[in-house]
Protein backbone atom coordinates (compact mmCIF):
# COMPACT_ATOMS: atom_id res chain seq x y z
CA UNK A 1 0.00 0.00 0.00
CA UNK A 2 0.99 3.56 -0.94
CA UNK A 3 0.25 6.55 1.49
CA UNK A 4 0.59 10.02 0.53
CA UNK A 5 -0.07 12.58 2.70
CA UNK A 6 -0.04 16.32 2.16
CA UNK A 7 2.77 16.17 -0.30
CA UNK A 8 3.79 19.50 -1.15
CA UNK A 9 7.21 20.50 -3.69
CA UNK A 10 7.74 23.65 -5.58
CA UNK A 11 10.35 24.98 -8.02
CA UNK A 12 10.58 28.93 -7.21
CA UNK A 13 7.88 30.43 -7.44
CA UNK A 14 6.00 27.42 -9.32
CA UNK A 15 3.99 25.65 -6.84
CA UNK A 16 3.31 22.09 -8.43
CA UNK A 17 2.38 20.11 -5.34
CA UNK A 18 -0.12 21.80 -3.08
CA UNK A 19 -0.91 19.10 -0.49
CA UNK A 20 -1.56 15.90 -2.11
CA UNK A 21 -3.28 13.49 -0.64
CA UNK A 22 -3.51 9.91 -2.31
CA UNK A 23 -3.52 5.88 -0.86
CA UNK A 24 -2.61 3.06 -3.37
CA UNK A 25 -4.38 -0.24 -1.68
CA UNK A 26 -2.33 -3.14 -2.25
CA UNK A 27 -2.83 -4.81 -5.34
CA UNK A 28 -4.82 -2.21 -6.96
CA UNK A 29 -4.18 -0.25 -10.17
CA UNK A 30 -4.32 3.41 -9.44
CA UNK A 31 -4.44 5.90 -12.82
CA UNK A 32 -3.68 9.45 -12.35
CA UNK A 33 -5.30 11.62 -14.78
CA UNK A 34 -4.31 15.63 -15.26
CA UNK A 35 -3.43 18.37 -17.94
CA UNK A 36 -0.41 18.50 -18.78
CA UNK A 37 1.94 19.95 -16.67
CA UNK A 38 0.36 19.78 -13.63
CA UNK A 39 2.69 18.05 -11.95
CA UNK A 40 1.78 14.05 -12.52
CA UNK A 41 5.71 13.29 -13.52
CA UNK A 42 6.39 15.36 -10.07
CA UNK A 43 4.92 13.39 -7.91
CA UNK A 44 5.57 10.03 -8.72
CA UNK A 45 9.25 11.23 -8.42
CA UNK A 46 8.97 12.33 -4.65
CA UNK A 47 7.52 9.29 -3.91
CA UNK A 48 10.46 7.51 -5.62
CA UNK A 49 13.01 10.20 -3.45
CA UNK A 50 14.33 11.50 -7.20
CA UNK A 51 13.26 14.68 -6.64
CA UNK A 52 12.69 15.15 -2.93
CA UNK A 53 9.01 16.91 -1.49
CA UNK A 54 9.36 20.13 0.30
CA UNK A 55 6.83 18.74 2.58
CA UNK A 56 4.54 15.52 3.77
CA UNK A 57 4.79 12.33 4.21
CA UNK A 58 4.92 9.18 2.38
CA UNK A 59 4.04 5.69 3.59
CA UNK A 60 5.08 2.14 1.71
CA UNK A 61 2.85 -0.71 3.88
CA UNK A 62 2.58 1.98 6.93
CA UNK A 63 6.06 2.43 7.23
CA UNK A 64 7.57 6.01 6.82
CA UNK A 65 9.84 6.00 3.77
CA UNK A 66 13.02 7.19 5.03
CA UNK A 67 16.07 7.18 3.07
CA UNK A 68 17.75 3.81 4.80
CA UNK A 69 15.03 1.64 3.55
CA UNK A 70 13.86 3.54 0.25
CA UNK A 71 16.81 0.99 -1.41
CA UNK A 72 15.05 -2.24 -0.03
CA UNK A 73 11.87 -0.43 -2.09
CA UNK A 74 13.64 -0.25 -4.97
CA UNK A 75 14.49 -3.74 -5.12
CA UNK A 76 10.80 -4.56 -5.59
CA UNK A 77 9.75 -1.48 -7.71
CA UNK A 78 9.91 -0.75 -11.16
CA UNK A 79 9.36 1.93 -13.36
CA UNK A 80 8.73 3.23 -17.06
CA UNK A 81 9.62 7.07 -17.58
CA UNK A 82 7.75 9.29 -19.72
CA UNK A 83 10.80 9.82 -22.21
CA UNK A 84 11.54 6.01 -22.10
CA UNK A 85 14.86 6.71 -20.59
CA UNK A 86 17.02 4.11 -22.04
CA UNK A 87 20.42 4.04 -21.71
CA UNK A 88 21.70 4.89 -25.40
CA UNK A 89 25.13 2.75 -24.54
CA UNK A 90 24.23 -0.47 -24.10
CA UNK A 91 22.29 -2.53 -26.74
CA UNK A 92 18.42 -2.97 -25.97
CA UNK A 93 18.51 -6.30 -24.37
CA UNK A 94 21.06 -5.60 -22.10
CA UNK A 95 18.36 -2.33 -21.12
CA UNK A 96 15.74 -4.63 -20.32
CA UNK A 97 17.82 -7.16 -18.62
CA UNK A 98 19.73 -4.32 -16.60
CA UNK A 99 18.90 -5.63 -13.12
CA UNK A 100 19.39 -9.14 -14.07
CA UNK A 101 23.06 -8.44 -15.26
CA UNK A 102 24.04 -6.69 -12.27
CA UNK A 103 23.76 -6.86 -8.62
CA UNK A 104 21.80 -8.92 -6.00
CA UNK A 105 19.65 -10.31 -8.77
CA UNK A 106 22.35 -11.21 -10.72
CA UNK A 107 22.06 -14.26 -13.35
CA UNK A 108 23.96 -15.47 -15.80
CA UNK A 109 24.24 -13.51 -19.06
CA UNK A 110 22.38 -16.34 -21.71
CA UNK A 111 19.72 -16.40 -18.91
CA UNK A 112 18.90 -13.17 -18.49
CA UNK A 113 18.99 -12.48 -22.44
CA UNK A 114 16.56 -14.87 -22.72
CA UNK A 115 13.97 -13.55 -20.35
CA UNK A 116 14.88 -9.71 -21.57
CA UNK A 117 13.76 -11.61 -25.07
CA UNK A 118 10.81 -12.85 -23.65
CA UNK A 119 10.10 -9.52 -21.99
CA UNK A 120 9.84 -8.03 -25.30
CA UNK A 121 8.13 -10.17 -26.87
CA UNK A 122 5.22 -9.31 -24.15
CA UNK A 123 5.43 -5.83 -25.58
CA UNK A 124 5.02 -6.84 -29.38
CA UNK A 125 8.89 -6.46 -30.01
CA UNK A 126 10.78 -9.05 -32.35
CA UNK A 127 13.53 -10.84 -31.14
CA UNK A 128 15.51 -8.80 -33.71
CA UNK A 129 15.09 -5.51 -31.76
CA UNK A 130 17.64 -7.31 -28.86
CA UNK A 131 20.48 -6.20 -30.26
CA UNK A 132 19.86 -2.84 -31.88
CA UNK A 133 20.57 0.34 -30.29
CA UNK A 134 17.68 2.66 -28.29
CA UNK A 135 18.78 5.36 -30.97
CA UNK A 136 17.86 2.70 -33.47
CA UNK A 137 14.24 2.48 -32.28
CA UNK A 138 11.19 4.90 -32.74
CA UNK A 139 9.97 6.76 -30.00
CA UNK A 140 6.94 4.07 -30.18
CA UNK A 141 9.10 1.61 -29.89
CA UNK A 142 11.49 2.83 -27.25
CA UNK A 143 8.92 3.59 -24.90
CA UNK A 144 8.08 -0.57 -25.20
CA UNK A 145 11.47 -0.91 -24.51
CA UNK A 146 11.17 0.91 -21.41
CA UNK A 147 7.85 -1.08 -20.54
CA UNK A 148 10.11 -4.28 -20.79
CA UNK A 149 12.52 -2.94 -18.40
CA UNK A 150 10.35 -1.77 -15.80
CA UNK A 151 8.76 -5.62 -15.52
CA UNK A 152 11.99 -7.30 -16.46
CA UNK A 153 12.43 -8.24 -13.06
CA UNK A 154 8.85 -8.97 -11.72
CA UNK A 155 8.19 -5.55 -9.17
CA UNK A 156 5.95 -5.40 -6.95
CA UNK A 157 5.18 -1.95 -7.32
CA UNK A 158 5.14 -0.56 -10.75
CA UNK A 159 5.10 3.18 -12.35
CA UNK A 160 3.98 3.62 -15.41
CA UNK A 161 4.37 7.60 -17.00
CA UNK A 162 1.91 8.08 -20.26
CA UNK A 163 2.61 4.20 -21.20
CA UNK A 164 0.36 4.72 -24.74
CA UNK A 165 1.51 8.45 -25.85
CA UNK A 166 2.94 8.08 -28.90
CA UNK A 167 1.47 4.74 -29.70
CA UNK A 168 -0.71 3.67 -32.57
CA UNK A 169 -4.14 2.67 -31.77
CA UNK A 170 -3.74 -1.19 -31.49
CA UNK A 171 -0.33 -1.29 -29.65
CA UNK A 172 -2.30 1.36 -27.37
CA UNK A 173 -4.22 -1.82 -26.83
CA UNK A 174 -1.66 -3.98 -26.61
CA UNK A 175 0.44 -2.10 -23.92
CA UNK A 176 -3.28 -1.52 -21.80
CA UNK A 177 -3.76 -5.13 -21.82
CA UNK A 178 -0.20 -6.15 -20.44
CA UNK A 179 -0.64 -3.18 -18.04
CA UNK A 180 -4.08 -5.08 -16.96
CA UNK A 181 -2.19 -8.11 -16.74
CA UNK A 182 0.65 -7.38 -14.75
CA UNK A 183 -1.94 -6.20 -12.01
CA UNK A 184 -4.43 -8.85 -11.89
CA UNK A 185 -1.86 -12.08 -12.59
CA UNK A 186 0.87 -10.79 -10.94
CA UNK A 187 -0.60 -8.79 -8.36
CA UNK A 188 1.27 -5.68 -8.30
CA UNK A 189 -0.01 -2.59 -7.35
CA UNK A 190 0.43 0.14 -9.70
CA UNK A 191 -0.06 4.17 -10.38
CA UNK A 192 -0.09 5.03 -14.31
CA UNK A 193 -0.61 8.09 -15.40
CA UNK A 194 -2.18 8.78 -18.51
CA UNK A 195 -4.84 11.26 -20.72
CA UNK A 196 -5.67 8.52 -22.81
CA UNK A 197 -9.30 7.63 -21.68
CA UNK A 198 -9.10 4.53 -23.39
CA UNK A 199 -6.44 3.88 -21.37
CA UNK A 200 -8.09 4.71 -18.10
CA UNK A 201 -10.45 2.38 -19.12
CA UNK A 202 -8.88 -0.67 -19.44
CA UNK A 203 -6.02 -0.22 -16.39
CA UNK A 204 -7.92 1.45 -13.57
CA UNK A 205 -9.03 0.33 -10.82
CA UNK A 206 -9.27 3.61 -9.07
CA UNK A 207 -9.01 7.22 -10.70
CA UNK A 208 -7.37 10.11 -9.76
CA UNK A 209 -7.45 13.29 -10.56
CA UNK A 210 -4.49 16.35 -10.04
CA UNK A 211 -5.68 19.62 -11.00
CA UNK A 212 -3.65 22.57 -9.16
CA UNK A 213 -1.64 20.68 -6.83
CA UNK A 214 -4.06 18.59 -5.32
CA UNK A 215 -6.19 15.86 -5.70
CA UNK A 216 -9.59 17.23 -7.11
CA UNK A 217 -11.32 13.55 -7.06
CA UNK A 218 -10.67 10.35 -6.35
CA UNK A 219 -12.82 7.26 -6.71
CA UNK A 220 -13.40 3.91 -8.34
CA UNK A 221 -13.90 3.75 -12.00
CA UNK A 222 -17.26 2.61 -12.19
CA UNK A 223 -17.84 6.43 -10.47
CA UNK A 224 -15.96 7.91 -13.40
CA UNK A 225 -19.09 8.66 -15.26
CA UNK A 226 -21.47 9.55 -12.99
CA UNK A 227 -19.65 11.68 -10.87
CA UNK A 228 -20.68 15.33 -10.54
CA UNK A 229 -17.43 16.55 -10.35
CA UNK A 230 -17.16 19.28 -12.96
CA UNK A 231 -13.16 19.04 -13.41
CA UNK A 232 -13.54 15.35 -14.47
CA UNK A 233 -16.44 16.09 -16.95
CA UNK A 234 -14.55 18.14 -18.62
CA UNK A 235 -11.33 16.42 -18.57
CA UNK A 236 -12.90 12.70 -19.39
CA UNK A 237 -15.03 14.65 -22.19
CA UNK A 238 -12.60 16.86 -23.44
CA UNK A 239 -14.26 19.80 -23.45
CA UNK A 240 -12.33 23.48 -24.18
CA UNK A 241 -15.02 25.06 -21.46
CA UNK A 242 -15.65 24.51 -18.06
CA UNK A 243 -13.55 25.38 -14.52
CA UNK A 244 -10.57 23.77 -16.15
CA UNK A 245 -8.16 27.28 -17.76
CA UNK A 246 -7.51 25.82 -21.75
CA UNK A 247 -4.51 28.19 -21.61
CA UNK A 248 -2.24 26.95 -18.67
CA UNK B 1 25.61 55.37 -1.93
CA UNK B 2 23.73 51.68 -2.74
CA UNK B 3 24.97 52.76 -6.33
CA UNK B 4 28.65 52.77 -5.20
CA UNK B 5 28.39 49.24 -2.82
CA UNK B 6 26.63 47.93 -6.08
CA UNK B 7 30.09 46.36 -7.94
CA UNK B 8 31.59 45.63 -4.60
CA UNK B 9 28.50 43.74 -3.87
CA UNK B 10 28.69 41.79 -7.22
CA UNK B 11 31.93 40.99 -6.07
CA UNK B 12 30.96 39.85 -3.07
CA UNK B 13 28.68 37.68 -4.03
CA UNK B 14 30.88 36.15 -7.19
CA UNK B 15 33.39 35.27 -4.56
CA UNK B 16 30.83 33.52 -2.42
CA UNK B 17 29.70 31.71 -5.26
CA UNK B 18 32.73 30.45 -6.52
CA UNK B 19 34.12 29.07 -3.07
CA UNK B 20 30.13 27.32 -2.81
CA UNK B 21 31.27 25.74 -5.83
CA UNK B 22 34.33 24.22 -4.81
CA UNK B 23 32.94 23.18 -1.65
CA UNK B 24 30.13 21.43 -3.57
CA UNK B 25 32.81 19.71 -5.78
CA UNK B 26 35.08 19.07 -2.85
CA UNK B 27 31.80 17.53 -1.32
CA UNK B 28 30.79 15.44 -4.36
CA UNK B 29 34.79 14.26 -4.23
CA UNK B 30 34.83 12.82 -1.01
CA UNK B 31 31.67 11.08 -1.58
CA UNK B 32 32.85 9.87 -4.79
CA UNK B 33 36.05 7.98 -3.51
CA UNK B 34 34.06 6.60 -0.63
CA UNK B 35 32.17 4.80 -3.30
CA UNK B 36 35.28 3.59 -4.76
CA UNK B 37 36.29 1.45 -2.15
CA UNK B 38 32.31 0.23 -1.48
CA UNK B 39 30.48 -2.80 -3.42
CA UNK B 40 28.75 -3.48 -5.45
CA UNK B 41 31.95 -2.64 -8.13
CA UNK B 42 31.44 -2.22 -11.91
CA UNK B 43 34.11 -3.77 -13.67
CA UNK B 44 32.77 -3.25 -17.29
CA UNK B 45 32.30 0.53 -16.81
CA UNK B 46 35.40 0.55 -15.37
CA UNK B 47 37.17 -1.29 -18.31
CA UNK B 48 35.15 1.07 -20.72
CA UNK B 49 36.43 4.01 -19.04
CA UNK B 50 39.96 2.92 -19.11
CA UNK B 51 39.55 2.45 -22.83
CA UNK B 52 38.08 5.67 -23.51
CA UNK B 53 40.52 7.85 -20.98
CA UNK B 54 43.48 6.29 -21.51
CA UNK B 55 44.06 4.03 -25.07
CA UNK B 56 41.66 7.22 -26.84
CA UNK B 57 43.72 9.58 -25.78
CA UNK B 58 47.31 8.14 -26.56
CA UNK B 59 47.22 9.66 -30.30
CA UNK B 60 46.71 13.75 -29.03
CA UNK B 61 49.01 13.49 -25.74
CA UNK B 62 51.81 11.24 -28.13
CA UNK B 63 51.40 14.38 -30.91
CA UNK B 64 51.69 17.00 -28.76
CA UNK B 65 54.17 15.75 -26.74
CA UNK B 66 56.14 15.03 -29.96
CA UNK B 67 56.01 18.64 -31.46
CA UNK B 68 56.69 20.11 -27.81
CA UNK B 69 59.66 18.39 -27.50
CA UNK B 70 60.83 19.42 -30.79
CA UNK B 71 60.42 22.52 -30.27
CA UNK B 72 61.58 22.94 -26.57
CA UNK B 73 64.77 21.55 -28.21
CA UNK B 74 64.82 24.31 -30.55
CA UNK B 75 64.40 26.56 -27.65
CA UNK B 76 66.68 25.77 -25.36
CA UNK B 77 69.16 25.33 -27.93
CA UNK B 78 68.54 29.33 -29.07
CA UNK B 79 68.67 30.39 -25.12
CA UNK B 80 72.05 28.43 -24.91
CA UNK B 81 73.66 29.46 -27.61
CA UNK B 82 73.87 32.97 -26.01
CA UNK B 83 76.15 31.51 -23.28
CA UNK B 84 78.01 28.90 -25.29
CA UNK B 85 75.65 26.15 -23.37
CA UNK B 86 74.03 24.23 -26.40
CA UNK B 87 75.18 21.14 -24.94
CA UNK B 88 72.39 21.20 -22.45
CA UNK B 89 69.93 20.63 -24.78
CA UNK B 90 69.26 16.77 -23.96
CA UNK B 91 69.45 17.34 -20.61
CA UNK B 92 67.00 19.99 -20.51
CA UNK B 93 64.57 19.03 -22.94
CA UNK B 94 64.48 15.45 -20.97
CA UNK B 95 63.92 17.53 -17.46
CA UNK B 96 61.91 20.07 -18.83
CA UNK B 97 59.43 17.25 -20.43
CA UNK B 98 59.08 14.91 -17.89
CA UNK B 99 58.96 17.28 -14.84
CA UNK B 100 56.87 19.48 -16.39
CA UNK B 101 55.55 19.96 -20.01
CA UNK B 102 54.28 15.99 -20.19
CA UNK B 103 52.02 16.30 -17.21
CA UNK B 104 50.73 19.74 -17.89
CA UNK B 105 50.49 19.52 -21.15
CA UNK B 106 48.98 15.99 -21.11
CA UNK B 107 46.64 16.89 -18.42
CA UNK B 108 45.50 19.65 -20.75
CA UNK B 109 44.71 18.00 -23.65
CA UNK B 110 42.98 14.89 -21.59
CA UNK B 111 41.14 17.44 -20.03
CA UNK B 112 39.71 19.06 -23.55
CA UNK B 113 39.03 15.55 -24.45
CA UNK B 114 38.42 13.44 -22.07
CA UNK B 115 36.25 16.11 -19.16
CA UNK B 116 34.12 16.94 -22.02
CA UNK B 117 33.08 13.84 -23.32
CA UNK B 118 32.12 12.70 -19.44
CA UNK B 119 30.39 16.03 -18.74
CA UNK B 120 28.47 15.39 -22.13
CA UNK B 121 27.85 11.94 -21.61
CA UNK B 122 26.04 12.31 -17.91
CA UNK B 123 24.44 15.30 -18.68
CA UNK B 124 22.91 13.98 -21.70
CA UNK B 125 21.94 11.14 -19.15
CA UNK B 126 21.01 13.38 -16.48
CA UNK B 127 18.49 15.72 -18.75
CA UNK B 128 16.94 12.44 -20.49
CA UNK B 129 16.16 10.94 -17.03
CA UNK B 130 18.62 7.71 -17.39
CA UNK B 131 20.29 8.65 -14.19
CA UNK B 132 16.96 8.63 -12.24
CA UNK B 133 16.08 5.20 -14.22
CA UNK B 134 19.74 4.11 -12.76
CA UNK B 135 18.22 4.56 -9.60
CA UNK B 136 14.69 3.29 -9.92
CA UNK B 137 17.00 0.05 -10.93
CA UNK B 138 18.77 -0.18 -7.90
CA UNK B 139 22.29 1.29 -9.24
CA UNK B 140 23.75 4.01 -7.35
CA UNK B 141 24.99 6.79 -9.79
CA UNK B 142 27.63 7.94 -8.08
CA UNK B 143 29.03 4.12 -7.99
CA UNK B 144 27.80 2.96 -11.73
CA UNK B 145 29.24 6.72 -13.25
CA UNK B 146 31.46 8.37 -11.17
CA UNK B 147 33.65 5.76 -9.27
CA UNK B 148 34.59 3.70 -12.75
CA UNK B 149 35.92 6.85 -13.97
CA UNK B 150 37.63 8.42 -11.16
CA UNK B 151 39.82 5.35 -10.92
CA UNK B 152 40.19 5.13 -14.39
CA UNK B 153 41.36 8.29 -15.08
CA UNK B 154 43.72 8.18 -12.01
CA UNK B 155 45.70 5.30 -13.07
CA UNK B 156 45.70 5.77 -17.08
CA UNK B 157 46.63 9.80 -17.06
CA UNK B 158 49.85 8.77 -15.34
CA UNK B 159 50.58 5.99 -17.92
CA UNK B 160 49.54 8.56 -20.96
CA UNK B 161 52.56 10.83 -19.12
CA UNK B 162 55.05 8.47 -19.37
CA UNK B 163 54.12 7.81 -22.89
CA UNK B 164 53.95 11.21 -23.63
CA UNK B 165 57.27 11.57 -21.97
CA UNK B 166 59.11 9.36 -24.10
CA UNK B 167 57.89 10.78 -27.26
CA UNK B 168 59.03 14.08 -26.19
CA UNK B 169 62.21 12.96 -25.83
CA UNK B 170 62.17 11.54 -28.52
CA UNK B 171 60.85 15.10 -30.57
CA UNK B 172 63.76 16.56 -28.66
CA UNK B 173 66.02 13.78 -29.97
CA UNK B 174 64.80 13.93 -33.80
CA UNK B 175 65.47 17.50 -33.84
CA UNK B 176 68.72 18.03 -31.96
CA UNK B 177 70.25 15.08 -34.22
CA UNK B 178 68.98 16.40 -37.50
CA UNK B 179 68.34 19.90 -37.41
CA UNK B 180 70.93 20.70 -34.77
CA UNK B 181 73.63 18.18 -35.50
CA UNK B 182 73.65 16.44 -31.77
CA UNK B 183 75.83 12.84 -32.02
CA UNK B 184 73.15 10.94 -31.49
CA UNK B 185 75.11 9.23 -29.40
CA UNK B 186 76.07 11.73 -26.74
CA UNK B 187 72.49 13.25 -27.43
CA UNK B 188 71.16 9.90 -25.28
CA UNK B 189 73.86 9.74 -22.70
CA UNK B 190 72.96 13.46 -21.66
CA UNK B 191 69.84 12.54 -21.89
CA UNK B 192 70.14 9.64 -19.70
CA UNK B 193 73.04 11.23 -17.35
CA UNK B 194 71.05 13.89 -15.93
CA UNK B 195 67.71 12.93 -15.57
CA UNK B 196 67.08 11.85 -11.60
CA UNK B 197 64.38 9.02 -10.84
CA UNK B 198 62.85 11.77 -9.02
CA UNK B 199 62.06 13.39 -11.68
CA UNK B 200 59.79 11.03 -13.60
CA UNK B 201 58.14 9.90 -10.39
CA UNK B 202 56.76 13.43 -9.48
CA UNK B 203 55.66 14.18 -13.25
CA UNK B 204 54.03 10.49 -12.66
CA UNK B 205 52.28 11.91 -9.49
CA UNK B 206 51.18 14.95 -11.49
CA UNK B 207 49.57 13.02 -14.08
CA UNK B 208 47.66 11.14 -11.16
CA UNK B 209 46.07 14.63 -9.66
CA UNK B 210 45.10 15.67 -13.37
CA UNK B 211 43.58 12.62 -14.19
CA UNK B 212 41.56 12.51 -11.05
CA UNK B 213 40.75 15.85 -11.49
CA UNK B 214 39.50 15.77 -15.08
CA UNK B 215 37.43 12.44 -14.21
CA UNK B 216 36.00 14.98 -11.40
CA UNK B 217 34.67 17.97 -12.87
CA UNK B 218 33.77 15.92 -15.65
CA UNK B 219 31.23 13.60 -13.93
CA UNK B 220 30.37 16.91 -11.41
CA UNK B 221 29.31 19.22 -14.11
CA UNK B 222 27.63 16.49 -15.75
CA UNK B 223 25.82 15.18 -12.57
CA UNK B 224 25.12 19.09 -11.99
CA UNK B 225 23.39 19.55 -15.87
CA UNK B 226 20.77 21.71 -16.12
CA UNK B 227 17.90 21.05 -18.02
CA UNK B 228 17.62 20.77 -22.00
CA UNK B 229 20.40 21.11 -24.77
CA UNK B 230 21.66 24.49 -23.45
CA UNK B 231 22.39 22.66 -19.99
CA UNK B 232 24.69 19.92 -21.28
CA UNK B 233 26.32 22.87 -23.39
CA UNK B 234 26.65 24.80 -19.95
CA UNK B 235 28.12 21.76 -18.05
CA UNK B 236 30.51 20.74 -20.99
CA UNK B 237 32.26 23.79 -20.97
CA UNK B 238 32.53 24.28 -17.29
CA UNK B 239 33.88 21.01 -17.08
CA UNK B 240 36.62 22.05 -19.39
CA UNK B 241 37.08 25.13 -17.51
CA UNK B 242 37.47 24.16 -14.51
CA UNK B 243 39.30 20.77 -15.11
CA UNK B 244 42.20 23.28 -16.80
CA UNK B 245 42.16 25.69 -14.22
CA UNK B 246 42.50 23.05 -11.30
CA UNK B 247 45.21 21.51 -13.55
CA UNK B 248 47.33 24.45 -13.59
CA UNK B 249 46.79 25.11 -10.28
CA UNK B 250 47.50 21.87 -8.46
CA UNK B 251 50.12 21.83 -10.89
CA UNK B 252 51.62 24.74 -9.34
CA UNK B 253 51.18 23.57 -5.63
CA UNK B 254 52.54 19.82 -6.63
CA UNK B 255 55.34 21.58 -8.17
CA UNK B 256 56.24 23.49 -4.61
CA UNK B 257 56.05 20.32 -2.93
CA UNK B 258 57.88 18.11 -4.94
CA UNK B 259 60.58 21.43 -4.97
CA UNK B 260 60.43 21.69 -1.32
CA UNK B 261 60.57 17.75 -0.38
N1 LIG C 1 13.50 19.63 -12.24
C1 LIG C 1 12.61 20.61 -12.40
N2 LIG C 1 12.97 21.89 -12.20
C2 LIG C 1 12.08 22.89 -12.34
N3 LIG C 1 10.80 22.72 -12.67
C3 LIG C 1 10.37 21.47 -12.90
C4 LIG C 1 11.24 20.35 -12.76
N4 LIG C 1 10.55 19.23 -13.04
C5 LIG C 1 9.30 19.63 -13.32
N5 LIG C 1 9.18 20.98 -13.23
C6 LIG C 1 7.95 21.75 -13.45
O1 LIG C 1 6.90 21.15 -12.73
C7 LIG C 1 5.69 21.22 -13.46
C8 LIG C 1 5.05 19.85 -13.57
O2 LIG C 1 5.84 19.02 -14.40
P1 LIG C 1 5.46 17.50 -14.70
O3 LIG C 1 5.27 16.77 -13.43
O4 LIG C 1 6.49 16.98 -15.63
O5 LIG C 1 4.06 17.64 -15.47
P2 LIG C 1 3.13 16.47 -15.98
O6 LIG C 1 1.90 16.52 -15.14
O7 LIG C 1 2.82 16.80 -17.41
O8 LIG C 1 3.88 15.18 -15.85
C9 LIG C 1 6.01 21.86 -14.79
O9 LIG C 1 5.62 23.21 -14.72
C10 LIG C 1 7.50 21.74 -14.90
O10 LIG C 1 8.03 22.82 -15.60
MG1 LIG D 1 4.67 13.98 -17.13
Amino acid sequence: MIELRDIRKSFGANHVLRGVNLTVPAGESMVIIGGSGTGKSVLLKCILGLVPPDGGQILIDGLYVEKSDREAFLARFGMLFQGGALFDSLPVWQNVAFRLLRGHSRRPRAEAREIAIEKLRRVGLKPEVADLYPAELSGGMQKRVGLARAIAAEPEIIFFDEPTTGLDPIMAGVINELIREIVSEMGATAITITHDMSSVRAIADRVAMLHEGIIQWTGPIEELDTTPDPYVQQFIHGRAEGPIPAVR
Amino acid sequence: MTALLTPLGMAGRMVLAALAAIGRMAMFAANGVVHIFRPPWYPGEFLNALIQIGWLSLPVVGLTALFTGGALALQIYAGGARFSAESVVPSIVAIGMVRELGPVLGGLMVAARVASSIAAEIGTMKVTEQIDALVTLSTHPMKYLTAPRLVAATLAVPVLVAVGDSIGILGGYLVGVNRLGFNPATYLANTREFLELSDVVSGLWKGAAFGFIVALSGCFHGMNSGRGAQGVGRATKSAVVAASVMILAANYVLTEVFFSA
